[in-house]
């Protein structure tokens, strides 16, 4: 006879801010792989500078704002802001670049709002534009693909020196696909492609081998259960499904295709790292859906509308922005609320 | 109405209850124009003419305006003060006139302007008036100085560039390089840096005065230890 009952609390997974945060980092290996592979240890070297920065400028605020060092410093959440940034900058950007906008994202765009769970945006995302902004020269001069015009990427050596000390040698950079594709107003898709060699097989060489690894993490960290399902599919589902709208079959004012979109730029890498930044986005399964969507359809329009060639951050910024709002109308009813209490409530409102 | 008290006029206008950082009024202008020094001077100067002409004006004709067309009237008077300072800037600084552009007519709307008139001047003679116009104007220009300084240095690398659109020509040499070979940092220029910048201001504005309140404090408590009588009420002096 067992008289064993199992009653809450059930046993669980002990799922800390820092076993969060670790998992993020881990599914990041497979996209930044692809990225080391296509453009050379660049990636490499602004990973590992922008976590010094991060923890740097962790440690300085933390330390302003009297609070202990050792708990926060060892929750990842600063390396994972910064390494979330060093993969969306460019390879091969110069030391300072990293440190204004690493340090910009911990220190105004992280602790000025009150540190880890209280910013509203995204502050990754904030240091990005950030940069974006005020330098778009060296924030858009993308190293050339391997294999690309025979170009050899660069090593170790090589990724060190350009980051600090720019000016000493000169890196190949290349317009990326999305640049291409934009600024293209006479040639058909097909003939663009064809005089383009940095055009992949669906979208740009590497470029959707990364974009892939940032999927293949994504997935593994869904499956981890780090977040749902809602934000990434819905943005996803919502950019593949306007393309689709707007794409022409590739004539000279093409938008590009569905795929096309998905697997360029930072479109997966937002949609699996970045919206799913559980303290910027929306909270609800229903508001999650909402905010995805909205991202996926202002990514398009900035992308294809827009003066800068890559939208996810600025796409991101905005739905941050509008995250409390989406949260107002999509509360979930509380349990036992149903429509036949709905009576009971508009009663109790005209008695009070 | 009260004796008048110059000093505390002065403090209200220049620190404690500051137009820019503390009111937090006219901040069009002050998010818009600060990108330079020479800009900010230059729409410094205008609000503090400004200023002190509808002060003035206002304090005049306090007793004849009837309380039901008093803000039409102060709106008129403004407008007409800012009309004279356009003139006056598009006869002797035409580039900075034309640099600060919208931003000089809007100075009618700024609400330090028709807040110190409705607030101050109605109430108060006119010496009285005409100092809060002159030390509200101040401060308000120090704040857009100092702002203007903290975005041209950190967007440029350089301080008092353009001076010579103000200050006639010698004043060209006056442009100091802080840094050289300094990458524009464009977000200082543009206005989030304003933005961000101002809410630093305001942010050392508060720190500043927390400290001073905590050393005043300090001053008047004393805590008196090993007292021996049981009081619920007061403090044991």
């Amino acid at each position: 006879m067992s008289l064993m009952r199992v009653t809450s609390p059930h046993a669980h997974g002990p799922l800390s801010t820092a076993r969060v945060m670790q998992t993020v980092l881990l599914a990041c290996i497979p996209g930044v792989a692809a990225l080391t592979w296509f453009f050379g240890a660049g990636t490499l070297v602004n990973i590992a500078w922008a976590c010094i920065v991060g923890l740097a400028s962790e440690a300085l605020a933390l330390k302003l704002r009297k609070r202990p060092l050792g708990p926060y410093l060892t929750d990842y959440s600063a390396l994972v802001t910064a390494t979330l940034l060093a993969i969306a900058m460019p390879a091969y950007a110069p030391w300072w670049l990293i440190l204004v906008g690493v340090s910009f994202s911990i220190i105004i765009a992280k602790h000025l709002y009150g540190g880890l769970g209280y910013n509203p945006f995204n502050p990754a995302m904030v240091g990005y534009v950030v940069l974006l902004i005020s330098f778009p020269v060296e924030m858009t001069s993308w190293a050339a693909p391997r294999g690309v015009n025979a170009v050899e990427v660069p090593g170790l050596l090589e990724a060190l020196t350009l980051c600090f000390a720019p000016n000493s040698i000169d890196a190949v950079t290349m317009a990326t696909p999305l640049d291409l594709l934009k600024q293209n107003s006479t040639l058909t898709e097909t003939v663009l492609r064809q005089q383009n060699p940095q055009f992949g097989r669906w979208a740009g060489v590497g470029w959707e081998w990364a974009s892939l690894g940032f999927l293949a993490g994504g997935l593994w960290m869904l499956y981890k259960r780090i977040y749902t399902w809602h934000a990434p599919v819905a943005m996803l589902a919502s950019l593949a499904l306007i393309a689709t709208l707007f794409h022409d079959g590739g004539s000279a004012d093409s938008t590009g295709s569905a795929l096309f979109h998905l697997l360029s730029g930072g479109a997966m890498f937002g949609a699996f790292f970045i919206i799913t930044d559980p303290v910027s986005s929306a909270v609800s399964n229903r508001g999650r859906l909402v905010f995805g969507a909205a991202i996926g359809v202002l990514v398009f329009l900035i992308r294809c509308f827009g003066n800068y060639p890559d939208a996810v951050a600025f796409a991101v910024l905005i739905m941050n922005f509008a995250a409390p709002f989406i949260d107002y109308y999509t509360q979930p009813q509380t349990y036992g609320y149903g429509k036949s209490s709905q009576t009971i409530a508009s009663d109790r409102s005209e008695t009070s | 109405m009260a004796e008048a008290n110059y000093r505390e006029l002065s403090i209200n206008g220049l620190w404690k209850n500051n137009p820019a950082i503390v009111q937090l009024l006219g901040l069009c202008p002050l998010l818009a124009v600060t990108g330079s020094v020479v800009n900010a001077i230059g729409l410094g100067l205008a609000t503090v003419f400004v200023l002190v002409t509808s002060n003035t004006a206002v304090s005049i004709i306090r007793n004849i305006t009837s309380d039901t067309v008093r803000l039409p009237a102060f709106v008129m008077i403004i407008a007409s003060a800012v009309t004279c300072i356009e003139l006056l800037m598009q006869a002797f600084a035409y580039e900075l006139y034309q640099i600060l552009g919208i931003f000089l007519p809007l100075i009618t709307t700024n609400c330090v302007i028709l807040g110190r008139a409705d607030g101050f001047a109605r109430k108060n003679p006119i010496a009285p008036a005409f100092y809060d116009g002159f030390i509200m104007g101040v401060g308000f220009m120090v704040v857009l100085v100092v702002l203007g300084a903290m975005r041209e240095l950190a967007g440029t690398g350089a301080l008092f560039a353009n001076m010579d659109l103000l200050f006639g020509p010698s004043a060209a040499s006056w442009k100091l390089v802080v840094f050289s070979n300094y990458n524009d940092f464009l977000l200082a220029i543009l206005p989030p840096g304003a933005f961000i910048f101002t809410g630093l201001l305001i942010a050392g504005k508060n720190l500043i005065d927390a400290r001073i309140k905590a050393r005043q404090d300090a001053l008047r408590e004393k805590p008196v230890k090993g007292a021996k009588r049981v009081r619920v009420t007061g403090t044991i002096s």
